[in-house]
């Protein structure tokens, strides 16, 4: 197996004494959709924040092709080419559709600190707009305020702004989180479609889409990795069983 | 920002009205007016900050008032300058000043913006204020207005009223004219991704510190050219000129006329001037009550300001579309 594109080394989070992320260490493959699930407060989003740079790790290591983002604020990480998308849709409400696409597009030219010519003229970023949009199916609405969309547009006009920064790697935290069954299926669908060629690391609580998906699983328990394997390891493990899937098993 | 065809026509008429207004309007008013549009173009650049970053700088005065001081020291005391070289002089020295307020401005946000800016516009004040050579507190006087030659021919005598008058039109069409292009090129699509969700403006690559820098600076530049016409206006700079209370007064015409807007703070500052000039004549002892009373009005009932009131009338004739 080649060298893994994202290394995760011994990572923690500390707040005030709770330990959120406790010594994780886990290798993400090229080219694979690995998921990573966990009970509420396992520390999964914690985790995608230290991987985008929206938190600093308190200590341990990451590494992007060798190259070091411990310490890189997320504007950094993101022009390395990490993507990611928020649990709680965040997005520009008062922008239209193209406008938010517009803006991830933009953060690929070499500097925005362009005065002068308009925005609206420069072709290649019209472009990456159109393709990120068209991608997630949204051409419908470019003209569409974001807060006008129903809310599972919102999740994937998310996903679109992030794709116009054209990253190849892509942190999803909870795409599926409050979809109703039939956006559910798109979202899959879409995320199946952007695995082709693309890594993907991603938070899931749905487990029929988790299994669906996922050639990777990370299970997190109280900050640690309890396991990681393939779905098939992962769904007769003993530990896990007895930790998460089990109970999730009895709600349903 | 996109004109729709009412905010042209809007604009059209303004400046037709500007442009007219010399040949019927007596020698006072005219000299009001002038004082309005350069507090058009100061509110304008406040509102770069305020509306379209998300800065709301209660130190803008200090930009004002420094570029004033510019002008005075740069004058000689027994001639005129030339504007080729007061301008750029009072404009550098005034960018440099946002460069450096803005370097440790920007790495705070909020309540602490808001303080650091007025700390610093309180610095500059007590320097001008307690320096005698610079006039103290009475200010300084400024004898000439600065000359504009071009090789030996005067291309402009500003010390005629209407040249001067038509000096200052010019530059507020201007102003309004490159900020509108800012705004609509990239740098002006990422200080409004800031101003909407800073941090996601962040994550999708934009080292935001760098913007909200550079436009605090673009900001104070051209506050620095209001207040290089100010002072060259009136003859006259002193610490009131870079004072809290000047920057609180510049920031209630820009709320007053609409932030994020451009051309509201314009119609804020006309607003404002006319009605303190028409409260001081029915109420001269306590128009600053009367004053009080409108802006409570304003914030309560027209929250988007007149530019707001402005948009809902066009936009409730023009349901059909």
């Amino acid at each position: 197996m080649s060298a893994p594109l994202l290394v995760v080394q011994n990572l923690s989070k500390n707040y005030d004494g709770l330990l959120a992320v406790d010594c994780v260490s886990i290798n993400f493959q090229t080219m694979e959709v690995h998921a990573i699930i966990g009970p509420n407060g396992a520390g999964k989003t914690t985790l995608i924040n230290l991987l985008s740079g929206d938190l600093l790790p308190s200590l341990g290591r990451i590494t992007f092709k060798d190259r070091n983002l411990t310490d890189m604020p997320s504007f950094a990480i993101s022009q390395l080419g990490i993507g990611r998308s928020y649990q709680k849709t965040n997005i520009f409400p008062d922008f239209t559709c193209w406008q938010n696409c517009w803006l991830g597009a933009q953060s690929r030219l070499s500097t925005s600190m362009r005065f002068f010519k308009s925005a609206k003229n420069y072709a290649k970023i019209h472009q990456q707009t159109e393709q990120a949009l068209a991608l997630c199916g949204l051409e419908k609405h470019t003209d569409n305020l974001a807060s006008e969309i129903s809310y599972g547009e919102q999740r994937q006009l998310e996903i679109s702004m992030m794709l116009a920064t054209e990253p190849e790697l892509l942190l999803l935290d909870e795409p599926l989180g409050g979809m109703g069954t039939s956006e559910t299926q798109k979202m899959i669908k879409l995320i199946k479609q952007l695995a082709r060629d693309r890594t993907i690391i991603l938070i899931e609580h749905d487990m029929d889409a988790v299994f669906a998906l996922a050639d990777t699983l990370t299970v997190m328990v109280n900050g640690k990795v309890l396991a990681t394997g393939t779905p098939d390891e992962i769904r007769k493990s003993q530990d896990v069983q007895n930790a998460y899937l089990g109970t999730e098993e009895e709600n349903k | 920002m996109t004109h729709s065809r009412p905010l042209l026509t809007l604009l059209i008429l303004i400046i037709a009205a500007l442009t007219i207004f010399p040949v019927f309007g007596d020698e006072f008013y005219q000299e009001l007016v002038i004082r309005l549009m350069i507090m058009g173009i100061f509110a304008m650049s406040l509102d770069l900050l305020i509306g379209y970053t998300g800065l709301v700088s209660f130190g803008h005065a200090a930009f004002f008032g420094l570029s004033g001081y510019m002008l005075a020291i740069i004058t000689p005391e027994t001639e005129a300058v030339s504007i080729w070289i007061a301008l750029p002089f009072c404009l550098l020295v005034t960018a440099l000043a946002a460069l450096i307020i803005g370097w440790f401005s920007v790495r705070t946000s909020g309540i602490y913006f808001i303080m650091i800016t007025l700390a610093f516009a309180q610095m500059f004040y007590y320097y001008f204020n307690e320096n005698q050579y610079l006039g103290g507190s009475d200010g300084i006087f400024i004898f000439f207005k600065p000359t504009i030659f071009v090789g030996d021919i005067q291309i402009l005598n500003l010390n005629n009223p209407q040249s001067f008058y038509y000096f200052v039109l010019t530059s507020l069409i201007g102003s309004y004219l490159v900020l509108s292009v800012i705004l609509q090129a990239p740098f002006g699509q990422v200080i409004r991704g800031i101003l909407a969700n800073e941090k996601r403006t962040r994550a999708l690559g934009f080292n935001t510190q760098h913007y909200k820098l550079v436009s605090f600076v673009i900001a104070g530049t051209l506050a620095g050219f209001a207040g290089f016409l100010e002072a060259a206006a009136g003859g006259i700079i002193s610490p009131a000129h870079l004072g809290w209370h000047e920057s609180g007064a510049i920031m209630m015409v820009v709320i007053l006329g609409g932030m994020g807007t451009l051309y509201g703070p314009i119609l804020g500052a006309f607003v404002m001037g006319f009605l303190q000039d028409y409260f001081q004549e029915i109420w001269s002892a306590h128009w600053l009550l009367l004053f009080g009373m409108f802006i409570i009005f304003v914030v309560l009932f027209l929250p988007k300001g007149i530019a707001g009131l402005f948009l809902q009338t066009i936009n409730r004739k023009g349901n059909g579309k």
